[in-house]
C-alpha cells in the first residue's frame, strides 16, 4: 500500500465523505423527524397522524434500508475506482 | 384434529428440519465452526442474521410494548434496526478485512495487549449470557404454552435441539438452521398481521393499512384507537413525549449497544468478501424490516382489537358480560397471563385506565376499578386467536416463536462459546494447541455453554429481566466504542482503549446500579428507578450512549499523552481499511 499512499489517502477520504452523508441522513429521520422535528411537523398529516408518528413507526426504517444499500453500492464503485477492490 | 396436535406437527416438522440440517452441514474445521468457512452468501446471510437478531423480545414482547406504550415506545422500532446503519458502515466491512474469527481478537491484535483482549472477552460473555438465559427461557414458555409440557421439560427439549446442530455444525451448522428459522418466523409473523389487517382496513399489508381507513367506523385507524383509548381515561396512541433528551438517548444507545453486539458482528465475518459484508448488512435490515415495519401494526391493530371485544357496542355502552368473554381470554385467562377481578361485581369486564383523571367518569359509570389485566407478551401470541384464525396459524406462531429464540441462542451460544475456545483457550492459556484440538474445544465450550444456558433458562437469576440495561449498556459503553477506534484512529492506543473501555463500562455500569440495585440485588438501589430521580431525566436504559461518549473521551485523552501506538499497528489499521486481500488474510 506505500507505492500509493496518496491514492489510498484520498479513497478512505472518500469513504469517510461517504458515511458522514449517510449518517447525517440517518439522524436526520430518527432523531430529527422522528424525535426532536415532530413537533414541528406536526401540521402534515399521514393517515390519521403526523408525519413524525410514521417517521418513528415506518419512514426511518425504510430510509435506513435505503442508507446502506447506498453506501454498499457506492463504496464498491470507489472501491474499484481506487483499485482496492477484491476480484 | 386438536390444536395440541396441530401445534404438535408445526413445531416437530420445524425441529425436525433443524436437526435435518445439522446433520448435512457439520463443521470439519475450525474455520468452519467460527465463520462458516467463510463462504457464505450475503443474501443468505442477511437472512441469518435476520434470524441471530430477532430473538424472543422482538417476536414476542416487541409489539406489546408498541401497543402498550404507543409512540413513545417507537425507540425499539428505531433503536433496534438503526444500528445496522453504524455497522454496515462503520464496522462490518473493516472487521470482516482483519479476517480473524472473534471479536476480541480483533480488539486484542489492534491493542497489541492480552489484557485489552481479557476485557472484551468478559464484556463479550457478561453481554451475551444475559441476553441467552432470555431466550431459553422464551422457548420454556412458549412450549408450555403451546405444547402443554412443563416449561422446564420444554427447556431441555429445546436445549437437546440447538446442541444437536451447535456442537456439530458450529458456525455452519447455525447458519443454515437460521436461514430456515428466519423463514418459519417471518411467515408465522406475517400472516396473522395481514389477516387482521385486512379484517380491520381492508389493506392486506399491515404497515400501510395502520395508516388507512378502519373500515368499520369510516375513520383512520389511529384516530379511531386514540378516541376508544383516551375515552377509557387512557393517553393518545399517538402522543408525543416530554422528555426529548431521554428519547433521544435511549434510541441512541439501542442502536449503538445493536453495533456493538459480538453475536452481530461475527455473523459479518461469514461472507467471502468486504463488498459482501456491506451487501449483506443491507439485506439482513430488509429481512429484520419485514417483521419491524410490521410489528407497530401489530400492536395498534391488535390494541383496538381487544378494546373492541371488551366494548362491543362503543365505550359508551356497557362492556361485554364476564361469561360472554371470547373463547381466547378463556384459555389465556388458564395460564395466568390474562386475569379478571369483579371489582364491581357487576358481572362486566370494566377495562379502562384507573387514573386520577378519570375517576369522576369512573364513578358516575359505577366502576370501581379496572377490572382486567393483559400481560403485554400475549399480544402476539394471542393475535390468531383475537382474530379467529384457523388452527394451523396458530400451530405456526408457536414454531415461529421457538424459532425466533432458539436462532437468536444459537449465535449468542456461539459467540461465547468461541471467545472461550479462540480468545481464552487458545490465546491465553495454550497458543500451540492444534486445529483438531481447538475444534474439540469449541465443541466442548458449546457443549458447556448450552448446559449453563438451559440451567439459567430455568431457574432465571434477577439480572436475566435486565437485557437492554446490561447487554446493550455493555456493547454500548465499552465493545463498539473500542472496535470503531480501532479502526477510524491511528492513534489510540494500548493504554487509551483499555482505559476508555473500562471507564465506559464502570460509569454505565455504576448508573445502572445505583438506580436498579448493585448487581441488580433488589433493596440495594441507592435511589428509587423513577424519572424524578434520573440525573437530566436520564433513565439508567438510555446512558449506553452516554457511557460510549466517556469511552471515547478517556481513550482520545489517555492516547494523547501516551506514546503512538508501533509502525506495525499502524499498518494494520490501514490494511483493514482497504479490502484487497481479505480472501488471502482470512486463511491463516
Amino acid at each position: 500500500m506505500s507505492g500509493h499512499s496518496y491514492d489510498a489517502e484520498q479513497y478512505w477520504k472518500a469513504n469517510l465523505r461517504l458515511i458522514f452523508g449517510s449518517l447525517i441522513v440517518w439522524a436526520l429521520v430518527s432523531y430529527g423527524f422522528a424525535i426532536l422535528l415532530r413537533p414541528m411537523l406536526a401540521g402534515i398529516g399521514v393517515g390519521g397522524t403526523d408525519l413524525g408518528f410514521w417517521f418513528a413507526q415506518q419512514g426511518s426504517i425504510l430510509t435506513f434500508i435505503v442508507l446502506i444499500f447506498h453506501y454498499a453500492w457506492r463504496m464498491n464503485k470507489i472501491d474499484e475506482k481506487f483499485g482496492v477492490h477484491e476480484e | 384434529m386438536s390444536q395440541f396436535a396441530i401445534n404438535l406437527i408445526f413445531v416437530g416438522g420445524s425441529f425436525l428440519l433443524y436437526i435435518g440440517i445439522a446433520i448435512w452441514a457439520k463443521a470439519g474445521s475450525t474455520k468452519d465452526f467460527y465463520v462458516a468457512g467463510g463462504g457464505v452468501h450475503p443474501i443468505t446471510n442477511g437472512a441469518a442474521i435476520g434470524a441471530d437478531w430477532m430473538s424472543a423480545a422482538s417476536f414476542i414482547s416487541m409489539a406489546g410494548l408498541i401497543a402498550a406504550g404507543g409512540y413513545a415506545n417507537s425507540t425499539f422500532l428505531m433503536g433496534w434496526t438503526g444500528g445496522y446503519v453504524l455497522l454496515a458502515m462503520l464496522l462490518a466491512p473493516y472487521l470482516r478485512k482483519f479476517g480473524k474469527f472473534t471479536v476480541p481478537e480483533f480488539i486484542g491484535d489492534r491493542y497489541y495487549s492480552s489484557n485489552a483482549r481479557l476485557v472484551a472477552v468478559i464484556c463479550l460473555i457478561v453481554a451475551s449470557v444475559t441476553y441467552v438465559i432470555g431466550q431459553m427461557a422464551g422457548a420454556g414458555v412458549a412450549f408450555s404454552r403451546f405444547l402443554e409440557v412443563d416449561a422446564t421439560m420444554g427447556l431441555i427439549i429445546a436445549a437437546v435441539v440447538v446442541f444437536m446442530y451447535a456442537v456439530l455444525g458450529g458456525m455452519k451448522g447455525i447458519t443454515y438452521t437460521q436461514v430456515a428459522q428466519y423463514c418459519v418466523l417471518i411467515v408465522a409473523y406475517t400472516i396473522p398481521a395481514v389477516f387482521i389487517s385486512l379484517q380491520l382496513t381492508g389493506n392486506p399489508i399491515p404497515g400501510l393499512g395502520m395508516f388507512s381507513t378502519h373500515t368499520e367506523s369510516g375513520l383512520p385507524l389511529l384516530t379511531k384507537l386514540n378516541q376508544v383509548i383516551t375515552d377509557l381515561g387512557f393517553n393518545e396512541y399517538t402522543a408525543d413525549v416530554d422528555n426529548k433528551l431521554n428519547m433521544v438517548l435511549f434510541t441512541l444507545s439501542l442502536m449503538i449497544g445493536t453495533a456493538g453486539l459480538p453475536h452481530v458482528i461475527i455473523r459479518f465475518f461469514t461472507v467471502p468478501k468486504v463488498a459482501d459484508a456491506r451487501w449483506s448488512g443491507g439485506w439482513a435490515l430488509v429481512f429484520i424490516a419485514l417483521l419491524y415495519l410490521t410489528a407497530p401494526a401489530v400492536a395498534s391493530m391488535a390494541r383496538l382489537n381487544l378494546m373492541t371485544t371488551i366494548y362491543p357496542d362503543g365505550t359508551a355502552s356497557a362492556p361485554i358480560e364476564y361469561e360472554a368473554r371470547p373463547n381466547w381470554v378463556k384459555e389465556w385467562e388458564v395460564t395466568g397471563l390474562i386475569k379478571f377481578e369483579d371489582k364491581n361485581e357487576d358481572g362486566r369486564i370494566q377495562l379502562y385506565n384507573d387514573s386520577e383523571a378519570f375517576k369522576a367518569e369512573a364513578d358516575s359509570r359505577g366502576w370501581e376499578g379496572n377490572e382486567l389485566t393483559v400481560n403485554r407478551d400475549i399480544l402476539v401470541l394471542a393475535n390468531p386467536e383475537i382474530a379467529n384464525l384457523p388452527g394451523w396459524v396458530i400451530g405456526l406462531i408457536a414454531a415461529g416463536g421457538l424459532a425466533a429464540a432458539l436462532s437468536t441462542a444459537a449465535g449468542l451460544l456461539l459467540a461465547i462459546s468461541s471467545a472461550v475456545s479462540h480468545d481464552l483457550i487458545k490465546g491465553r492459556f495454550n497458543p500451540n494447541i492444534s486445529d483438531k484440538g481447538e475444534l474439540m474445544a469449541a465443541r466442548i465450550s458449546m457443549a458447556v455453554a448450552i448446559v449453563v444456558a438451559t440451567y439459567l433458562g430455568a431457574n432465571p437469576p434477577g439480572f436475566a429481566a435486565q437485557v437492554v440495561a446490561l447487554a446493550f449498556g455493555i456493547a454500548a459503553a465499552s465493545l463498539f466504542p473500542a472496535l470503531m477506534m480501532g479502526i477510524f484512529s491511528k492513534r489510540v492506543n494500548n493504554k487509551g482503549a483499555i482505559a476508555g473501555m473500562l471507564s465506559g463500562l464502570t460509569f454505565t455500569l455504576v448508573y445502572i446500579f445505583v438506580y436498579k440495585g448493585w448487581l441488580f440485588i433488589p433493596g440495594t438501589n441507592n435511589l428509587a428507578d423513577t424519572p424524578e430521580n434520573w440525573v437530566l431525566g436520564i433513565s439508567p436504559l438510555s446512558i449506553g450512549a452516554i457511557g460510549a461518549i466517556v469511552n471515547f473521551a478517556v481513550a482520545f485523552v489517555v492516547s494523547n499523552a501516551t506514546e503512538e501506538p508501533p509502525v506495525e499497528i499502524q499498518e494494520l489499521v490501514e490494511s483493514v481499511r482497504y479490502p484487497r486481500g481479505a480472501g488471502q488474510a482470512s486463511d491463516h
